[in-house]
């Protein structure tokens, strides 16, 4: 199978209904078929990352716990947009800090959240093969 | 040009099922092929032919049955989105020792490996909704 540049876009709050859980799914799998991945948060995407959520008290998912995952499957790279965080109010501080062991830099644990401003993840989007909408 | 074509959102809450047809024929109908359909989401309430709409209104289920009859496409339903949202198939249903079953002929069950396999196979992904 070739090897594809697929980003995973990430739009909505993390407990409204399933789409952050089964976008997530999509990325687990995905995983498996090695190929070059990244996530981006955008819009009410980013309040998926925001550290300190309690949503057992409401019987729904822990989905940002599942993230910290995710450099175990390989996937360093999640870009978060500046723009989207400034306007609710957000900084990289409110986020979780999610790590991974960086091949590229002797397995030197890195962290995966990059800040990206809206302008240069539109031309990041543009360098994908494959866009995943969620 | 082939396509893959994803498609995420409830045919009763969002127009995605129904654009995502125009599209698949439109693509068809030009000369394009289409590697898979893949009903993620609430979209696999599609593949339920336990469904009534009032009499004016499409059964967009069928639509794409005869679509994918019509150019023998590939309309795979999402196992984790199915079970989750009630579309069985007989053999799953039968698995898991549930008594009635409803997904339409014409659609298949699979996993998110197909998705996968789909987008990077194709030249295009095409989502909906």
């Amino acid at each position: 199978m070739a090897t594809k540049k697929i980003m995973y876009i990430n739009r909505v709050t993390p407990h409204s209904g399933l789409t952050a859980k089964e976008s997530l799914d999509v990325v687990l799998i995905g995983a498996a078929f090695e190929q070059d991945v990244a996530l981006a948060f955008i819009d009410d995407g980013v309040y998926q990352l925001l550290k300190d959520q309690q949503p057992e008290k409401t019987g729904s998912r822990h989905v940002a716990k599942s993230f910290a995952a995710l450099g175990d499957y390989d996937v360093r790279k999640i870009y978060v947009e500046q723009e989207s965080l400034d306007e609710r109010g957000l900084s990289e501080a409110d986020l979780v800090d999610l790590r991974h062991e960086n091949p590229e830099d002797d397995y030197r644990d890195t962290a995966s959240i990059r800040l990206i401003s809206r302008e240069k993840l539109a031309r990041l989007f543009g360098r994908q093969d494959v866009l995943f909408n969620f | 040009m082939q396509f893959a074509i994803l498609i995420n959102s409830d045919p009763n809450q969002s127009p995605a099922v129904r654009s995502a047809l125009k599209f698949t024929r439109a693509a068809l109908e030009a000369g394009h092929t289409i590697q898979r359909v893949f009903f993620y989401q609430g979209a696999v309430t599609t593949a339920s032919d336990m469904l009534l709409p009032p009499q004016n209104e499409e059964k967009v289920g069928e639509l794409w049955s005869e679509l994918a009859e019509k150019y023998k496409l590939e309309l795979v339903v999402c196992i984790a989105a199915a079970q989750r949202r009630g579309v069985w198939s007989e053999a799953e249903a039968g698995r898991l020792g549930y008594k009635a079953h409803n997904l339409r002929a014409d659609y298949t069950i699979s996993g998110l490996g197909q998705l996968i396999e789909a987008s990077v196979e194709s030249d295009r992904l095409v989502s909906f909704g």
